[in-house]
């Protein structure tokens, strides 16, 4: 009977592969964010009215993340922006492997703003790295105050949180108010915008947020 | 979390790491799972022992040691953990701490018959 080391991490293949993009995109200079949500948060909604402010100022490209479906990706190819649809047929969440292999289909030469929306869900994605700078978790008002408490590791990895729908506030039982302290006792240094993709309302400072960290 | 496909890699760590002709001796697989790393470690043994079947190394077993989490606090210099795996220090009410374990999920050793 014999016993063989290995100590090797689990994910460490999607690390090592992530720090690969994660350099690719360095050397192209593309600022790159991984939008992570419960399904029907808002994250395309959102990222629609980020292309259609940044459109004219920034070339930008896409990567959709679905289980099913190229619903999301049919919506960003409207404003003739360089998209790519993942269908995981099952998947709960996006990996490294799934974006390398996305990213043979974009140029990134020029790309200054990569977005990736990942699968709907508020749970998996939190432990998968994809190479971006930042991940930004959306949480619209109709899904409740509580959710950073109830989901604790998605909000501690995200470095934003995007509160959506506060369009719907006067209508829904969430205290905006309780939802950012919730938030901030799990991330403290999580920045916080407000949105609404119905009135239009905070797109405008996300928008000022993404310019800000564009690469020169 | 999905264990299954977490099953897998682990799967593929051990065949990546191990001589092709020692995989059907493969006796346990020993792992080290994060109190806050996402599994949960009967499901993770229960999926594997589901696709293990068609593998060389179907006659193995898995055996899970828990890792607590543990938080080292640059303010008060303590050691403390945390009932929601959030980064606080339960002693001085601080968030600037390192996590020090309990995040990762590790294939540690492999016993062979």
């Amino acid at each position: 009977m014999s016993i063989i080391t290995i100590e090797r991490k689990v994910l460490e293949k999607n690390d090592e592969l992530a720090a690969q993009i994660r350099n690719k995109f360095k050397r192209f200079k593309t600022f790159v964010i991984n939008i992570v949500s419960s399904p029907g948060s808002g994250k395309t909604s959102i990222l629609e009215k980020t292309i259609e402010q940044l459109k004219g100022n920034i070339n930008m490209a896409v990567i959709e993340g679905d289980v099913q479906t190229d619903f999301d990706a049919k919506r960003v190819e409207k404003y003739n922006v360089p998209v790519v649809q993942i269908v995981t047929n099952g998947g709960c969440h996006l990996e490294a492997k799934l974006v390398q292999d996305a990213l043979e289909n974009i140029d990134l030469k020029g790309i200054k703003f990569l977005v990736i929306e990942n699968v709907g869900n508020l749970v998996c994605p939190a432990g998968y790295d994809l190479g971006e700078d930042y991940k930004v978790v959306v949480l619209s008002t109709t899904e409740g105050d509580d959710k950073p408490l109830k989901y604790p590791k998605m909000f501690i990895n995200s470095s934003i949180l995007i509160i959506n729908k506060i369009d719907l506030l006067p209508y829904v039982n969430c205290n905006i108010k309780e939802l950012r302290e919730n938030a901030l006792k799990i991330n403290p240094n999580l920045k916080i915008f407000e949105t609404s993709c119905t009135t239009g309302e905070g797109i405008e400072e996300w928008c000022k947020w993404i310019l800000e960290n564009i690469k020169k | 979390m999905h264990e299954l496909s977490v099953a897998q890699n682990i799967i593929e760590i051990v065949k990546e790491n191990i001589p092709e002709e020692d995989l059907e001796n493969v006796k346990t697989i020993f792992l080290e799972v994060g109190e806050f790393s996402g599994i949960v470690s009967d499901s993770l043994k229960y999926c594997f022992d589901v696709i293990k079947s068609d593998t060389p190394l179907e006659n193995s077993k898995m055996e899970i040691k828990k890792i607590p989490f543990i938080l080292f606090c640059n303010e008060c210099k303590s050691e403390t953990t945390n009932n929601m795996g959030i980064r606080l220090c339960e002693k001085c009410g601080e968030y600037n701490t390192k996590i020090l374990s309990g995040t990762d999920m590790q294939i540690i050793k492999v016993e062979i018959d």
